[in-house]
């Protein structure tokens, strides 16, 4: 068992304390593209239309179409989709750096669409901030001043902003580099800076475009290390972009699948492995290791007559690969109990059929 | 995917075939008309002819002159700027140049001058930049051009300092908004096409003759560089970083100041390096309308045919050309680097640079005072013995080297010019009218061939269609030479790294010359001819057009070249198989430059005798009976450059859009 994966399920466990408000909250959301865009989320018609007959028909095209989603506090809530299904713009209208053209975005119960110049601009200060693909820094200001540029837009006073800069700068482990210029600085240490950036401004929520997308394999494993640490430590909500599977099981709590704008599915990592939806998403999981996603609730079978029940007995979220050596050491099949309650039993067959399947 | 792209490919040679067949048709059938109606409506107009169209500019003329004082428009706004405008450039030349407030020298003497260039070219470049500075300052005072050379920093700099003034705003505007940037670029395109030349005649309509009218169209020419390219560096900042700096909640006044404004600073900086060199070239030639200053003793020179005058006083130009362009360089330069020295180092630099403002506090005071720090001292003489040396090789020149520059000349006269003149000044107007928009429409389509037609049409209306084919003839042939040279040197220069490093930066130091002084070398060598003129405009235009064509066959794919070679073709098989037709959109591009360029000295050969418009022109600043008929040259110079730039940039456009496919 490796720190990450109790780390995991932890985090899983809060996320599914149900009763919390969402931290944001988004009805039938479209973003348009294209003139008279704002008569296509209103018409039947239209909206119907897969992408190339919108964009013959109204010479549109629709970029997200009628999303819906609650992300909780605590959460990390990962989007998925391959390149052009409309990530980066539905991240962008969660924060209206692209106005969305129809639906709803509420932030701790106040819709953001409603917000004038003034009060959005508060918003991006105090309450939400961005990581971005392609870092967005500013090469002629020092990684310190980088990072209290929020700080100091807001009107902080010199003293008080470099402190918490050089905080948040060791946070994301980059002291020793304070005074460096970004492009003396290597991919995965200015991603760094753009974190310590976001996370300067102590915001409730943080959106991440793809942020590891541009690094290295190696670079990006550690940086995924980092936000699971970080979200360990500061325990900020997140709403995180990416077009790699095994990126999203790593970090979410739970995942959206995008596919030309629509949602196909949202669910935790098993959820989407153990049903999915459609083939889209039964190919997109194809790959994955599914011993270390599943867990015994997804390939427990009711309990026969004639199965004894003496075996071990082990919880229903328990993955499948942490499961395989109590299964297989009992002579008789696991049971699956939850409060007391028998869910199901895991025989010797399930496990191996799960683990031949999944390599 | 293979068959969309062979299409095109396949497509492409083909139509360029049949073009080449329909031009060669049009040419020949020009000749046979040609030869039957020669000499027939030729709308030839004698040297003091004048039209009623000249007439009537005349008496424009004459009529604003009148009412200068009384008509509203001339009361409450161009004789306002015009005043703004001569304030600032006499106070300028008041502190540097002209005798000032009572005293028989100027504020700031010569050594004052000298220490301000050196520590402002160190503050904002380097030491190397400084001590050029300086000594190029002094060079002005030994040559015996020290005033002349003042004048032309007053006007130079009072004009830069507006261009800025007005040009970075609209720059920053033009970035900032896409909708300005639309209204802009097409004023700006017109305006960069436009040889210096032009911009003078109308101006001195509404501002008269003088330093202040001569500062206001170096500003109108000087400003465009700076508004397109600091918009452009706007532009460059990445939609990343704006949007990052967006989602932190900047304002946009925010983004604006500490985004966008920091990032675009280097390129900016470059914007006003060619802002400067723009001006220089515009205030030397401004010299037509009265404009005091160094471009006046060349003029003057010219006129009467003193070569070693001319090239005492083209050389200070160069000099100063030079200066301004190395310390600008050096400051967008450091502009960059400033941030990287450590900074305890910058601390060092920051109690230099205070120290080395009180010594140049100091001398400024001194030269304010003191006779022998305020007026140059001696008569001057490096100058004349610069003269008399250039006079003497030319002398030594026409003696030994008449045989063969003759030659030359007589060859490119009697063989090219002459016939091809001929052919386009004797034809009936209407014919040679007819081939241009023909010609511009096979090679740019029916836009380019209405355009042609509009500007044809116009012409006519000018009244110097006759001086206007001399013209053109001088322009093509030069064009044409140019374009051999081009394409020799730019394809060395394309297929080897080597040859480039070795001749780029020449290239590079050419271009930044102001046009005129190249006339003053082959003044010496060819006489005031025609030739003169289209040799200068030869030399003028290479490096630009060797540049493009460089870099377009250094844009062939290696592995296009690779592929070919692996085939088996020798290199001449590479060059005109491969590299040149694949290079067709940089050619194309090298030839609008070309003619731009060619078509701009070709016009300043009016001072040495290549006559028809430039000669037209300056003939117009200087005899009043004669301005109506000079602005129309002017005219007729505009129409000459929107006709042969909307024709090949149309072309440019038909070659490259295939050659992607
Ligand atoms: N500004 C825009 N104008 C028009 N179409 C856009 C614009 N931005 C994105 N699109 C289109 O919207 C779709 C989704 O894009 P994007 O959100 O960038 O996808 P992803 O981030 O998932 O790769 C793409 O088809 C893209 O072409
Ligand atoms: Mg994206």
């Amino acid at each position: 068992m490796t720190p990450t994966d109790t780390e995991v399920s932890q985090r899983r466990d809060a996320s599914q304390d149900q009763d919390r408000t969402p931290v944001v909250s988004v009805r039938g959301l479209w973003k348009v593209f294209g003139p008279k865009a704002e008569k296509v989320p209103d018409s039947e018609e239209l909206r119907g239309l897969s992408r190339r007959e919108l964009l013959d028909r109204a010479g549109c095209t629709a970029a997200v179409r009628d999303v819906s989603f609650d992300v909780s506090p605590g959460e990390v809530f990962v989007v998925m989709g391959l390149s052009g299904s409309g990530k980066s713009t539905l991240v962008r209208c969660l924060t209206r750096l692209i106005e969305p053209t129809a639906g709803q975005v509420v932030f701790e119960g106040e819709d953001i669409r409603d917000a004038d110049p003034k009060r959005l601009r508060e918003l991006r200060r105090r309450k939400f901030s961005m990581v971005f693909q392609h870092f967005g820094l500013l090469p002629h200001r020092r990684v310190v001043d980088n990072v209290s540029y929020g700080l100091e837009i807001r009107g902080m006073g010199k003293a008080e902003r470099t402190k918490r800069a050089l905080e948040v700068v060791e946070l994301v482990g980059l002291s020793g580099y304070e005074n460096s210029y970004p492009d003396q600085l290597s991919g995965g240490m200015q991603q760094r800076v753009g974190l310590a950036r976001a996370l300067a401004g102590d915001p409730d929520v943080l959106f991440f475009d793809e942020p590891f997308s541009a690094l290295d394999p190696l670079i990006r494993r550690d940086m995924q290390n980092e936000v699971i640490r970080l979200h360990h430590e500061v325990g900020k909500t997140m709403v995180f972009i990416t077009h790699d599977l095994s990126e999203a099981l790593k970090l979410g709590d739970r995942i959206l699948i995008m596919r030309d704008g629509k949602m196909v599915q949202c669910g935790t990592g098993d959820e989407l492995v153990g049903a999915p939806a459609d083939d889209y998403v039964r190919d997109f999981v194809s790959e994955v290791p599914r011993a270390d996603v599943l867990t015994l609730k997804w390939i427990m079978r009711p309990a026969g007559p004639d199965d004894a029940l003496d075996g071990p007995e082990l919880g229903p979220d328990v993955v499948v690969r942490e499961a395989t050596r109590a299964v297989l050491a009992a002579e008789k099949p696991a049971k699956v109990v939850e409060n007391g309650k028998l869910l199901g039993i895991v025989g010797d067959e399930e496990i191996l059929s799960v683990i031949a399947g999944g390599a | 995917m293979a068959t969309i792209a062979e299409a095109p490919a396949k497509l492409g040679p083909v139509r360029a075939v049949r073009r080449r067949v329909v031009i060669a048709g049009i040419l020949v059938a020009w000749l046979v008309l040609f030869a039957v109606l020669r000499g027939h409506q030729t709308l030839a107009l004698a040297a003091a002819d004048l039209t009623d169209l000249h007439r009537w500019f005349n008496d424009v003329n004459d009529s604003i002159g009148a009412n200068r004082n009384s008509n509203p428009l001339f009361l409450y706004f161009f004789n306002e700027i015009r005043l703004v405008i001569d304030n600032l450039v006499t106070f300028i030349q008041s502190l540097i140049s002209q005798p000032s407030a009572g005293r028989p020298v100027p504020t700031i003497g010569w050594l004052g001058v000298v220490a301000i260039a050196g520590y402002v070219s160190w503050a904002f470049g380097n030491w190397r930049v400084a001590i050029l500075a300086m000594a190029g300052f002094t060079f002005f005072g030994l040559q015996g051009l020290w005033q002349e050379s003042m004048d032309t920093l007053a006007l130079t700099v009072s004009a830069v300092f507006v261009a800025l003034l007005i040009g970075i705003p609209l720059g920053v505007w033009a970035g900032l908004s896409d909708r300005v940037n639309r209204i802009l670029t097409p004023f700006l395109d017109f305006m960069q096409t436009m040889p210096t030349f032009v911009y003078l005649a109308p101006l001195t309509l509404f501002f008269l003759i003088g330093p202040a009218s001569a500062t206001i169209a170096t500003l109108i020419y000087a400003a465009p560089p700076a508004i397109r390219i600091t918009a452009h560096a706007i532009r460059s900042v990445p939609e990343t970083t704006v949007e990052a700096a967006d989602s932190l909640g900047s304002t946009r006044r925010q983004t604006l100041t500490k985004v966008l404004l920091p990032m675009s600073k280097r390129t900016v900086v470059m914007g006003v390096n060619q802002t400067i060199m723009a001006a220089l070239a515009m205030v030397t030639i401004a010299a037509l309308i009265d404009a005091p200053g160094l471009g006046k003793t060349v003029v003057q020179a010219l006129q009467s045919l003193d070569v070693g005058t001319a090239f005492n006083a083209g050389l200070a130009i160069v000099v100063m050309a030079i200066v301004l362009d190395r310390v600008t360089t050096a400051a967008s330069v450091r502009a960059e680097a400033a941030r990287r020295s450590g900074s305890r180092f910058a601390k060092w630099r920051k109690h230099l640079l205070v120290a080395g403002g009180v010594v140049a506090a100091v001398v400024v005071y001194l030269s304010h005072t003191y006779v022998w720090a305020a007026e140059f001292p001696g008569q001057g003489s490096t100058g004349s013995a610069i003269a008399s040396a250039a006079d003497s090789v030319t002398t030594w020149a026409q003696d030994n080297l008449s045989g063969f520059t003759n030659a030359i000349r007589n060859l490119i006269t009697n063989g090219l010019l002459n016939p091809f003149q001929s052919l386009l000044t004797d034809s009936p107007w209407w014919l040679v009218g007819a081939v241009l928009v023909a010609v511009g429409a096979v090679l740019g389509g029916w836009r380019a061939g209405v355009t042609a037609g509009v500007c044809v049409g116009l012409l006519v209306g000018t009244g110097v269609w006759s001086d206007g084919m001399t013209t053109l003839a001088s322009t093509v042939v030069a064009t044409v030479l140019v374009m051999v040279f081009g394409v020799v040197v730019g394809v060395w220069m394309g297929r080897s790294p080597m040859a480039d490093r070795l001749i780029r930066p020449t290239l590079d130091a050419a271009q930044v010359m102001p046009p005129f002084v190249y006339l003053v070398p082959f003044l010496a060598l060819f006489g005031a001819t025609r030739f003169t003129a289209i040799v200068a405009a030869v030399v003028y235009a290479a490096p630009v057009t060797m540049k493009i064509i460089a870099d377009g066959i250094r844009a062939v794919p290696e592995t296009t070249v690779e592929a070919a070679t692996a085939a088996g073709s020798n290199t001449w098989q590479i060059i005109t198989k491969v590299q040149l037709p694949m290079s067709r959109g940089a050619l194309t591009l090298a030839t609008n430059q070309g003619l731009i360029y060619v078509l701009s000295m070709v016009v300043v050969g009016g001072l040495v005798g290549a006559g028809a418009l430039g000669y037209d022109v300056v003939a117009g600043f200087s005899q009043g009976e004669l301005y109506g008929k000079g602005l129309a040259a002017g005219l007729a110079i505009v129409l000459l450059g929107v006709m042969f730039d909307r024709i090949t940039q149309a072309a440019a456009r038909r070659t490259t859009v295939p050659s992607r496919g």
